[in-house]
């Protein structure tokens, strides 16, 4: 990866840093929705299964439209964060975050129900007997059991996070050292006339990280089932 | 313990009360005879239509009651064991430990790692157990808990043979040792006979008696004892002293003394064999030139039909009644009626069964 100049590198790290911060907010949620959705039957559930499937099928321009409507500065929820806190998250890197987050989101939710739905609700009852309440059992049960789910499911969150573009353009802009990601970068030298090199460098590491990600949530996802012994 | 259920769910309704003093209670019945739901109300994972448990003085459930189960004290033993897999069987053991009510008291960690012989399997991963050494931890995870009731749910129902034979003396111990209640389920006699006090028989859902063992297995007039193989009575004997050189143990039980093949137990030891009425023949005279060690001057009592072409013949022997299944033909011909006096013959070989 020798040969990458410094905007080219900036480049990089700020991808890393979107995806990074997109899982580390996204997950907590994803953990609680794919709780509610795989544990909880309501009326509303069919609906709000659809809705947080959205992202995979929309176009992701309508996301971050949608986003920018939500979050812009004059937004219902942008103005608020924006008069209590001095946040403002369009065209920023936390910005980029956010909409990568939404887009990842169904990823992680997926992965984390389908280790919910094949963790034993014996186990969650023989600990209920020895005295855990609702979230002692949570904590101590559920969630060690579907580990493999969460580990994984963040994996390819943040795989797939490092390739957001549609929403992120759309919601963060291209701002070179602030929203510029790797695809954005690829993209913006690919418009640029005499920078293929540059697309191709981009390009080559955008490959190596996708599948160095795929890689790893699969070593992970099996040793975790070699340790929970299944 | 003062159990009462009544739950309907597909098709299935279960309507069941049954009082039970101290000491192991089995819950013994075919398969779908509910017993292992009726078990399930009493840990409180299933709240019943409508129902009433009270353990040791503890109302767990009534009217505007329900305990939650992580606050009922049940010491729940799944026929799965379900060790939690993440956890090494160190962590297993201290889990209910950790989260028992302050001012309860119970065995030591130490205490029961020597009763169950944990101690080499203490750092071990529950994948790596074999099910018996399985069924022991999460016996002993339950005892930890300080319950004040241990709730076994078929414990040796998943395992082999010898599996079952390696758990159930650590069972008996624990009954001994223990002091606390115990409802047992199970569809094996072999477990009742050696392990209840007071047996809850179940069909269909409802209660079809309830009693002291010995007495119910006495009773000729329960298909789902009587009907079985090895139908007949429960004898609650002393090991009175061992013939090593004869490979016979003598047994002293209420009323008589019978020879059995060699025992593992001390004298004095207390055991409980179940004597099949189909393992007892009966002679008008004293017969002689014959193999059978145990013969028992015994008084007819009570002749009752037993299918199409056989009687059972409650013998009575002092305080004790035994019962001998014989052909009708037999019956009739030898004229065993109420009231005379026979000799009830036994082969110690009859008590090597299991």
């Amino acid at each position: 990866m020798t040969g990458l100049s410094a905007p080219e590198w900036e480049a990089v790290r700020l991808s890393l840093s979107v995806a990074g911060r997109s899982v580390l907010f996204g997950l907590p949620v994803a953990i609680l929705m794919a709780t509610i959705l795989s544990r909880r039957r309501f009326v509303g559930r069919p609906l709000l299964d659809a809705f947080v499937h959205l992202p995979l099928v929309l176009p992701p321009v309508v996301v971050g439209w949608g986003l920018l409507l939500l979050f812009g500065v004059r937004g219902p929820i942008g103005s608020m964060l924006f008069d209590w806190f001095g946040l403002r998250l369009v065209f920023t890197s936390t910005g980029a975050a956010l909409a990568t987050a939404v887009m990842a989101f169904p990823l992680m939710v997926r992965a984390i129900r389908l280790s919910l739905e094949g963790v034993d609700p014996g186990l969650e009852a023989a600990a209920q007997t020895l005295g855990a309440g609702p979230l002692d059992r949570f904590m101590t049960v559920t969630l060690p059991l579907i580990a493999p789910g969460i580990l994984s499911g963040a994996v390819i969150a943040f795989a797939a996070g490092l390739g957001e573009f549609g929403a992120v353009i759309t919601f963060a802009g291209s701002i070179e050292g602030q929203t510029q990601t790797l695809p954005l970068a690829i993209y913006a030298a690919v418009q640029t006339p005499g920078a293929e090199a540059v697309a191709a460098r981009l390009s080559a590491v955008s490959f190596t990280l996708a599948i160095a990600g795929l890689l790893l949530a699969e070593v992970i996802a099996r040793r975790m089932h070699g340790l929970l012994g299944r | 313990m003062d159990v009462q259920a009544r739950h309907s769910f597909g098709g299935f309704t279960l309507d069941a009360t049954f009082t039970a003093p101290a000491g192991v209670t089995a819950l013994f019945g075919p398969s779908g005879s509910g017993k292992s739901t009726l078990l399930s109300v009493v840990a409180g994972l299933l709240t019943p239509n409508t129902g009433r448990v009270v353990v040791d003085g503890a109302t767990l459930l009534d009217v505007g009651v329900n305990v939650p189960a992580e606050r009922r004290r049940c010491g729940v033993v799944f026929q799965d064991a379900r060790l939690l897999p993440h956890l090494s069987v160190d962590a297993n053991l201290r889990y209910g430990l950790r989260r028992a009510p302050a001012g309860t008291t119970g065995p030591s960690m130490a205490e029961v790692v020597a009763l169950l012989a944990l101690a080499p399997l203490l750092t071990r991963r529950p994948r790596t157990l074999s099910g018996g050494e399985r069924q022991r931890v999460a016996l002993g995870r339950a005892l930890l808990s300080r319950p004040r009731i241990l709730l076994m749910d078929e414990p040796l129902a998943a395992l082999d043979a010898p599996r079952r034979a390696e758990i159930l003396p650590f069972l008996e111990r624990l009954r001994d040792t223990a002091g606390l209640p115990i409802l047992y389920v199970t569809h094996a006699l072999e477990e009742v006979d050696r392990l209840a006090d007071t047996l809850v028989l179940l069909d269909g859902g409802r209660v079809a008696a309830a009693g002291p063992v010995a007495a119910l297995a006495a009773r000729t007039d329960l298909p789902l004892l009587a009907g079985r193989r090895d139908a007949g009575v429960v004898l609650d004997c002393t090991v009175d002293g061992h013939d090593a050189g004869r490979g016979l143990t003598r047994l002293m039980f209420e009323g008589g003394a019978l020879l059995v093949p060699l025992r593992p137990e001390p004298g004095g030891a207390r055991l409980r064999l179940r004597l099949r009425a189909r393992d007892v023949a009966v002679a008008t005279v004293l017969p002689v030139g014959l193999s059978t060690h145990n013969v028992l001057a015994a008084t007819i009592g009570a002749v009752t039909a037993a299918g199409p072409h056989e009687a059972f013949v409650a013998l009575v022997i002092g305080p004790t009644t035994v019962l001998a299944r014989l052909a009708r033909e037999a019956v009739d011909r030898l004229r065993l009626t109420e009231g005379r006096g026979v000799f009830a013959l036994v082969k110690s070989t009859a008590f090597d069964h299991g």
